[in-house]
C-alpha cells in the first residue's frame, strides 16, 4: 500500500470516528430538545411543581441548582487555584508536593456517592449543618477541587519560565510575579477548569442526595442553612419515584432540557470572561 | 566593583564553577567567553542570585559587590536584583503594553507617582535607544515590536530601576546583524554609567564591546585580561586555540 493510500485510509477513519462522537452528542441533545421543548414555558420556569409534581414548574429546583453551583464554586475555586499556585510556583518539586499531587489525583477518582456519604457524615452530622445549601455546596466543592487544582497547575506550567525570571530579575518578589504576570497569563486556561467544574456540579446527583436535596419543597431558600430542590435530583425523583411517573414524564424532559441550557449558558458566560481577560493581557 | 574569591558552584553533583577569582572594575565592560556549557552563564547568574531558583544548587567562596557579600544572610534578594539588572538571551517582554513593560520594575518596587513613572519610562527608553521608534506605540502590546526592539525594550526595562550593574546573557544571539550592532552601540553608551558583564559566543562581539575578557573552559577561568591582550597575544595556548576557532 502506498504512503498516500494509507494516509487517506487513516484520516478517513479518524474523520468517521470524529463524526460518530458528534453524532451521538447531537442525537442525545436532539432527543431531549424534541421531547422537552413542548413543556418549556415562562410558567414552567417560574412556578413551583404542583399536583404531585406531575405538572406546574421547576422554579425551586432551578434556584437550588444555581445556589449549589455558586456555593461550590465560591468555596472550591479560590481554594483550588491557590493550591495549584502553591504547588507549581512555590513548593518546588519535593516529596511533599509529589505526595499532594498523587492524593489530589486519587481524590479525583473517588466515586461521587462516596463524597455524598462523606459530606453527610462531616458537614451534615458532625458540623451539624443539617441538610442545607452549605453542606451540599461544600460536598460538591470537595468533588471539583481536584479538577480545579489540576487545571490550575497545568495552566501555570504552560507559562514559560522566562516570564518568571524576567520579573524576578527586576526585583519583583515571587508573589508579585505570580499576581502581576503569571496568573493573568494563566487565567484563560484556569477558566477552562472553572467551566468543567460548573458542568460537573450542576449535573451531580449523588453528592447532594444526603446533604441538601429536597424531594419536594415548593418554597425558596431564605439562607444557606435551608434545604433546596435541585434539577438533577428532581429529575431523578420524577423519573423513578414520583407519584405518577408516566404523567410527569414531560416535566422530566423539560427539567433535563433546562439543566442542559443552564450549563450551556454558564459555560458561555465563562467563555466571555475568558475572552475578555485574554484580550486585556495581550 | 564586582569581585569573586574562590567561588565554587555545584548543580547537585556537577561541579559547574571551579575556584573562580576575578575582579571587575566599575564602569567597564567585561566579556565572558567560552564554549557552551563552560559555566559563563552560571557565573553571570551568581551576581543577581538567579541561580537561587535552581533546586540542589550550592555555592562556596565569596561573591562581593562593592565590598558586600551578596550571599550573606542579611542580603535581601529582591533588593540585590534592583541593583543588578539582567538582560536575557531571548527577549522576554511581558504580555503588557510597551509602557507597562518598562514601568513594571518601578511599580513592583513601590513607585506610584504617575508623572515620575512616565518620566522614568521615557528616560529609560531613550537610554535604550528605543524612544524614537516606540514613542507612538507606548500603549501597543510589546509583542508587536520586532525581536531587536523587544530586546532593547528589555534593556530599557532593566535600566528603569536604575541598577548600577547590568548583566547580559548573550543579549544579541537571537537577533539579526542590524539589531545586534544597535545593541553593541548601546553597550558602548551604557558603559559610562553602568558596570556591564556580558556573556557572548561571538568573538568579534567580545572584541568590539569589552574592555576586559575572561575565557572559561569546563568551569575554570583559564585567562582573564585586557580584551586587546586576550585577542592579540593571549598567555595561554587554550585561549589562543579557542579564539582562533581551532576548537570549541
Amino acid at each position: 500500500m502506498s504512503k498516500k493510500t494509507s494516509q487517506k485510509i487513516a484520516f478517513f477513519i479518524f474523520r468517521l470516528l470524529g463524526l460518530l462522537v458528534v453524532g451521538i452528542l447531537v442525537w442525545i441533545l436532539g432527543f431531549i430538545v424534541y421531547n422537552g421543548i413542548g413543556v418549556i414555558s415562562w410558567e414552567f420556569l417560574t412556578s413551583a411543581p404542583s399536583e404531585g409534581m406531575t405538572s406546574g414548574g421547576i422554579f425551586p429546583a432551578i434556584v437550588g441548582t444555581l445556589c449549589l453551583v455558586a456555593g461550590s464554586i465560591v468555596f472550591a475555586f479560590p481554594l483550588g487555584v491557590m493550591s495549584g499556585i502553591y504547588m507549581n510556583e512555590y513548593a518546588g518539586n519535593g516529596k511533599l508536593v509529589r505526595f499532594i499531587r498523587i492524593m489530589t489525583n486519587n481524590l479525583g477518582g473517588i466515586p461521587s456517592i462516596v463524597f455524598g456519604l462523606f459530606g453527610m457524615a462531616l458537614f451534615v452530622n458532625a458540623f451539624k449543618f443539617g441538610d442545607s445549601i452549605i453542606a451540599g455546596s461544600l460536598t460538591l466543592g470537595l468533588l471539583i477541587l481536584p479538577l480545579i487544582i489540576r487545571t490550575t497547575e497545568e495552566a501555570l506550567k504552560a507559562i514559560p519560565d522566562s516570564f518568571r525570571t524576567g520579573s524576578l530579575a527586576l526585583g519583583a518578589t515571587r508573589l508579585q510575579t505570580v499576581a502581576r504576570i503569571i496568573l493573568p497569563m494563566a487565567f484563560p486556561n484556569i477558566v477552562t477548569g472553572l467551566i468543567l467544574s460548573i458542568g460537573r456540579v450542576s449535573g451531580e446527583t449523588a453528592p447532594i442526595l444526603f446533604t441538601v436535596a429536597a424531594y419536594f419543597l415548593p418554597k425558596l431558600p431564605t439562607g444557606i442553612f435551608d434545604q433546596v430542590m435541585a434539577l438533577p435530583y428532581h429529575l431523578y425523583v420524577i423519573a423513578t419515584s414520583g407519584t405518577d411517573i408516566e404523567a410527569s414524564r414531560p416535566v422530566a424532559y423539560g427539567s433535563a432540557l433546562t439543566l442542559i441550557a443552564i450549563v450551556l449558558l454558564m459555560n458561555m458566560l465563562a467563555g466571555i470572561l475568558r475572552k475578555c481577560f485574554g484580550k486585556k493581557i495581550k | 566593583m564586582i569581585e569573586t574569591q574562590d567561588v565554587n558552584f555545584y548543580y547537585g553533583d556537577f561541579h559547574a564553577l571551579k575556584n573562580i577569582s576575578i575582579k571587575m572594575e566599575t564602569n567597564t565592560v567585561t566579556a565572558l567567553i567560552g564554549p557552551s556549557g563552560c559555566g559563563t552563564s552560571t557565573f553571570l547568574r551568581l551576581f543577581n542570585r538567579m541561580n537561587d531558583l535552581i533546586d540542589n544548587a550550592r555555592i562556596s567562596g565569596k561573591c562581593l559587590i562593592d565590598g558586600q557579600d551578596i550571599y550573606h544572610k542579611s542580603v535581601q534578594v529582591d533588593e540585590l536584583r534592583k541593583k543588578v539588572g539582567m538582560v536575557f538571551q531571548k527577549p522576554n517582554p511581558f504580555p503588557k503594553s510597551v509602557f507597562e513593560n518598562v514601568a513594571y520594575g518601578l511599580r513592583v518596587n513601590g513607585a506610584g507617582n504617575k508623572s515620575y513613572i512616565s518620566q522614568c519610562v521615557e528616560e529609560s527608553l531613550r537610554c535604550a535607544a528605543l524612544w524614537d521608534e516606540v514613542r507612538d506605540k507606548l500603549k501597543k502590546s510589546a509583542f508587536e515590536l520586532s525581536g531587536g526592539q523587544q530586546q532593547r525594550l528589555c534593556i530599557a526595562r532593566a535600566l528603569a530601576i536604575s541598577p548600577s550593574i547590568l548583566l547580559m546573557d548573550e543579549p544579541a544571539s537571537a537577533l539579526d546583524p542590524i539589531s545586534t550592532s544597535k545593541i553593541e552601540e548601546l553597550i558602548h553608551e551604557l558603559k559610562k554609567n553602568y558596570t556591564i558583564v556580558i556573556v557572548t559566543h561571538n568573538m568579534q562581539q567580545a572584541a568590539r564591546v569589552s574592555d576586559k575578557t575572561g575565557f572559561f573552559m569546563l568551569g575554570e577561568l583559564i585567562e582573564y585580561n585586557d580584551t586587546k591582550k586576550i585577542f592579540i597575544n593571549p598567555d595561554r595556548e587554550q585561549t589562543q586555540n579557542y579564539i582562533t576557532g581551532r576548537f570549541g
